[in-house]
């Protein structure tokens, strides 16, 4: 069991205006981020209704960003923390009590360049954390210096010559630090979003969503190739569980293996058909390298959709397993006793 | 210890009817020295615990080398443990040694500087050998070239004895000699007239299911004392009557193992969970550890991926609700001092302990300092105001973090508690305390709706604490400027100093919540010597002497660093000279000078080693000439 089965109560119905704090948003006007807090925003009664979540038990923590601005926008307990260590916090939060659902909003500078560290080891313990990563590829609240996922040779404020780095592919680091729900979707497909949002909420453990995410200023058009209407049919493709790898506008292309090697192919030739395409499998953390390495190569489609879900124990619920135990085997501890220690001796 | 009996050593005394003279001294110091496989610091701790179960007031110091498993009998392996013991109060593990046991020539050579001129030494006569010898890079063998005299040297064969005493039970040799701490341990209970039933005890337990070692140990054990009583080498044996302790239950406890033990029963008299949030860092990760061990009290111990995420995962918590607190060290309080603003703009409440060491960078790790003083003050960006603690014994380390977790969660407020490497590792009896001794704690986490704003004020100045999960109060909090009483973002000039102002203000005000200062010593006096941290212990052993002496000196301890005391001003306007001694360049002193336009006498030492008594009772003898 990968998903989450609360079974439905009883509870108050939300609606996406109960998810709105009321503060004026501060977003450029035409920022991807507008569409991912209306997402975020439409998804949420729906989650609640389902699941009998309670509006109270939702948190969003953020660290430093355009996209860390998002908890003020929310009508849930929020807490704007400080660069790139949102992830921390959220541990701290989630681990202190399980109860709450805690959402992390962070973007590509915030998670992957500052809060490196606090990332992967948040997907290592799979403490059931949902991080919203904004990859929009720049950084956009200090004026467009590279980023961390800034492609190489891009220029940039501070790289006029063009980027020397390779940027950070964010599925293949989950993927890497063994996260057991990895993700992509983008501002520009409010339906899919949504999806992917509720998929987050229903996973037991840590998540990760990349959505890909256009900043209108620094770094307008960085995804158009996938969301423009013209190009994206071609180089998109939507990855289902149990489903046949194809795409296209009238579903005409696919993609199988040669070995281990992702490979193009036209379902139309009288060569190929649906039957030889990859096939995917959500428990599979091979096939999802397999997928996150798409990005790659420019004759593959990029990959939206749920790389993989599979079920890891989660760090909090270990901890009170623990104590738990330890309760039961040592007793509740008892103070009096605990300041006498083991060897003590009277004065009289 | 004054001890005027000469002994030629190794001498033995054939005189059947030779009974040692029984002396009662006031004060006694031992050092157990040894190689770091010679296991001292049980042998320090077995003796530790039979002398204070008889009563009497203890300092303890262990001293072991920074090397994980230094090579056996070389100069850095050495592994020491000093118990001084005495009839009366005292503060410090002491200044000089009386008794020094020496299992090889290193340990006597790296310790021999401490030992008191007509000292003893006990030698393990069977490890001075060549090699020993060359490895402690000794020319000649210490103990016939005469360089030992004016000390009381005894050379017993400890390794073969012990060997001898085991000879019939077919151990592997190994084993067999790593009984001989045992042997050095059942001399010294002799010597001191102390029953070794406490430790025959200790040992049927920790071996329970090894039989053979309680054996092997026990015999060893006796054998050492029975050496004493029959080879008739000592002609003096001691004993030092009990201390007038207060009555009650004692037990042994090091600084660190105290704070663990202050930050959980802190969060059992509040009625929260605790949660640490740690990155093991030397001379603090004792703490983690033992919070660790405390998982039938609920404790939440999160061991976190480096000291940013230690205090992050410690903001988390605290904003969900627990007790919440990080344990650190120097350069991992420089890692934290970001979030450390974060807490105090978020105005949440959060103990950060910091075991100080020697700095800066990496420093001295395994050794004391008190230079983060400064760091704890002024650490962080922007006007960021914060309660300091510091803690002068292992007691105080107990009392201190429950009294930081009572101050972060009256005042939401981080918190800072400063300790240091030399209390964290030495112990001293702790008296444990009645719950109903310890203070109240109270809790009040906001749940009305009506009237609630993340930013308004209780009369302590204290914003409301709400938890997440409760039904009508959602807010934002965060590190930008909050809008007073609102507590949305706000830019505007006017409010961004009034909250500058507010939460300096906040801080300050505690100082009407916590105890005087405490005058000790002769308060009419010409000089008051001011200690803070662990050089508390050794001022207050060294002005104790010089009252002894008939000469009129004064101390103070300071505790609360920020804010300090309210009577801290009047009490040293009221005196001419005030001397602070510091392990540090002077950072009290500075605070003491700008804070309240009055000057001191700076004393200053950065070794790495806490100030001995007899240092600060020099310079006092030096100021009362002048």
């Amino acid at each position: 069991m990968t998903e989450n089965t609360n079974t439905p109560k009883t509870v108050p119905q939300y609606t996406a205006k109960d998810f709105a704090s009321g503060r004026d948003v501060r977003w450029c006007p035409g920022c991807g981020d507008y569409s991912v807090l209306a997402q975020i925003q439409r998804t949420f009664p729906q989650i609640l209704a389902e699941y009998g979540q309670v509006k109270e038990n939702i948190v969003f923590i953020s660290g430093i960003g355009c996209s860390s601005r998002l908890p003020y926008y929310m009508d849930t307990y929020g807490f704007h923390t400080i660069h790139g260590r949102a992830t921390a916090i959220a541990s701290g939060v989630k681990v202190a009590n399980p109860e709450l659902s805690v959402w992390v909003a962070t973007g590509d500078g915030d998670c992957l360049s500052i809060g490196g560290n606090h990332f992967i080891h948040l997907l290592r313990r799979n403490i059931d954390v949902n991080i919203l990563l904004f990859n929009n590829r720049i950084y956009g609240l200090t004026k467009g210096q590279a980023s961390p996922t800034s492609e190489h040779g891009k220029v940039t404020k501070s790289s006029p010559f063009g980027s020397i780095e390779y940027p950070v592919n964010p599925v293949s680091l989950a993927l890497g630090m063994e996260g057991s729900f990895i993700a992509r979707s983008m501002d520009k497909d409010p339906k899919h979003l949504q999806q992917m949002i509720l998929r987050c909420y229903q996973h037991y453990g840590t998540t990760l969503l990349e959505i890909l995410q256009n900043c209108v200023i620094f770094n307008d058009g960085a995804y158009n190739l996938y969301t423009n209407k013209e190009t994206r049919d071609e180089h998109v493709i939507y990855i289902e569980n149990e489903k046949p790898l194809v795409f296209g506008k009238n579903k005409e292309k696919g993609i199988k293996l040669d070995g281990w090697k992702p490979v193009l192919i036209d379902l139309n030739d009288g060569k190929h058909s649906i039957s030889d395409c990859l096939v995917h499998d959500e428990t599979s953390k091979d096939l999802a390298f397999i997928l996150s390495s798409f990005i790659d190569n420019p004759l593959l489609p990029l990959p939206l959709g749920v790389f993989l879900a599979r079920r890891r124990n989660r760090y909090e619920v270990e901890m009170e397993n623990q104590i738990e135990m330890a309760k039961e085997k040592y007793g509740a501890g008892k103070i009096e006793e605990l300041l006498k220690g083991s060897s003590s001796w009277e004065i009289k | 210890m004054e001890d005027n009996t000469k002994v030629n050593s190794g001498v033995k005394k054939n005189n059947a009817k030779f009974k040692p003279i029984l002396k009662t001294v006031q004060d006694v110091t031992i050092r157990f020295a040894g190689d770091s496989g010679d296991g001292m610091q049980l042998t320090g701790s077995q003796f530790t615990d039979t002398i204070a179960a008889t009563g009497h007031d203890i300092g303890i110091l262990p001293d072991f080398p920074a090397d994980i498993r230094a090579p056996a009998g070389s100069l850095y392996g050495v592994s020491g443990y000093t118990i001084r013991f005495s009839n009366h109060d005292i503060h410090t593990s002491g200044d000089s040694v009386d008794v020094l046991v020496a299992m090889n020539p290193a340990a006597l050579k790296v310790n021999l500087k401490d030992l008191k001129k007509n000292g003893i030494i006990i030698a393990n006569l069977d490890t001075f050998d060549r090699k020993n010898l060359d490895l402690a890079q000794y020319e000649k063998n210490p103990l016939e070239d005469g360089s030992l005299e004016g000390y009381n040297v005894y050379e017993i064969p400890i390794t073969r004895s012990t060997l001898e005493s085991l000879k019939d039970m077919n151990l592997p040799q190994k084993t067999a000699q790593k009984c001989k701490n045992f042997f050095a341990l059942g001399l010294l209970y002799w010597l001191y007239n102390k029953s070794y039933d406490f430790t025959l005890t200790w040992l049927r337990e920790k071996f329970k299911n090894q039989p053979e070692l309680i054996e092997a140990n026990s015999r060893v054990l006796k054998a050492g004392y029975y050496h004493g009583e029959i080879t008739e080498i000592f002609t003096t044996r001691f004993e030092v009557e009990p201390a007038k302790l207060k009555k009650g239950t004692y037990r042994n406890l090091n600084g660190n193992e105290a704070i663990a033990l202050g930050l959980t029963t802190a969060a059992a008299r509040a009625g929260l969970q605790l949660f640490v949030g740690s990155y093991p860092i030397t001379p603090a990760s004792e703490i983690m550890q033992t919070l660790a061990k405390y998982k039938h009290f609920g404790v939440k111990m999160f061991q976190a991926e480096d000291e940013i995420a230690g205090i992050c995962t410690a903001i988390g918590a605290s904003f969900a609700g627990c007790l919440a607190g990080t344990t650190t060290s120097g350069p991992g309080m420089a890692l934290k001092n970001e979030a450390i603003g974060l807490a105090v703009m978020a105005e949440l409440p959060l103990v950060v302990v910091n075991v100080q060491r020697g700095g800066p960078s990496t420093g001295l790790p395994t050794k004391t300092e008190q230079a983060d003083l400064f760091q704890a003050m002024f650490g962080r960006n922007g006007e960021s105001p914060v309660p300091v603690l510091a803690v002068s014994s292992p007691t105080d380390c107990f009392y201190l973090a429950i009294e930081a977790a009572r101050i972060a969660i009256k005042y939401m407020t981080p918190v800072i508690l400063l300790s240091d490497g030399f209390i964290a590792q030495g112990s001293e009896p702790f008296r444990v305390p009645k719950i109903s001794e310890l203070p109240e704690i109270k809790v009040i986490f906001q749940t009305r709706r009506d009237g609630f704003f993340p930013y308004s004020r209780s009369e302590n100045l204290a914003r409301p604490w709400v938890k997440p999960g409760t039904k009508g109060l959602e807010h934002r909090i965060g590190g930008l400027e909050k809008q007073n009483v609102s507590g949305n973002v706000s830019y505007e000039p006017e409010n961004h100093h009034y909250m500058v102002k507010l939460r300096e203000k906040k801080i300050k005000k505690i100082e009407t919540d916590i105890p005087e200062l405490k005058v000790e010593g002769v308060k009419d006096s010409e000089l008051l010597v001011l200690g803070w941290g662990s050089t508390g212990g050794a001022v207050a052993d060294a002005v104790e002497n010089h009252i002894l002496k008939g000469k009129k000196v004064a101390y103070a301890i300071l505790k609360y660093l920020n804010p300090m005391p309210k009577n801290t001003e009047r009490i040293l306007k009221s005196y001419p000279k005030i001397l602070v001694p510091e392990v540090n360049l002077g950072q009290l002193a500075k605070l003491i000078r700008c804070e309240f336009l009055i000057d001191v006498i700076q004393f200053n030492k950065v070794k790495g080693l806490p100030f001995k008594p007899s240092e600060i009772e020099a310079k006092i003898e030096e100021i009362l000439k002048v």
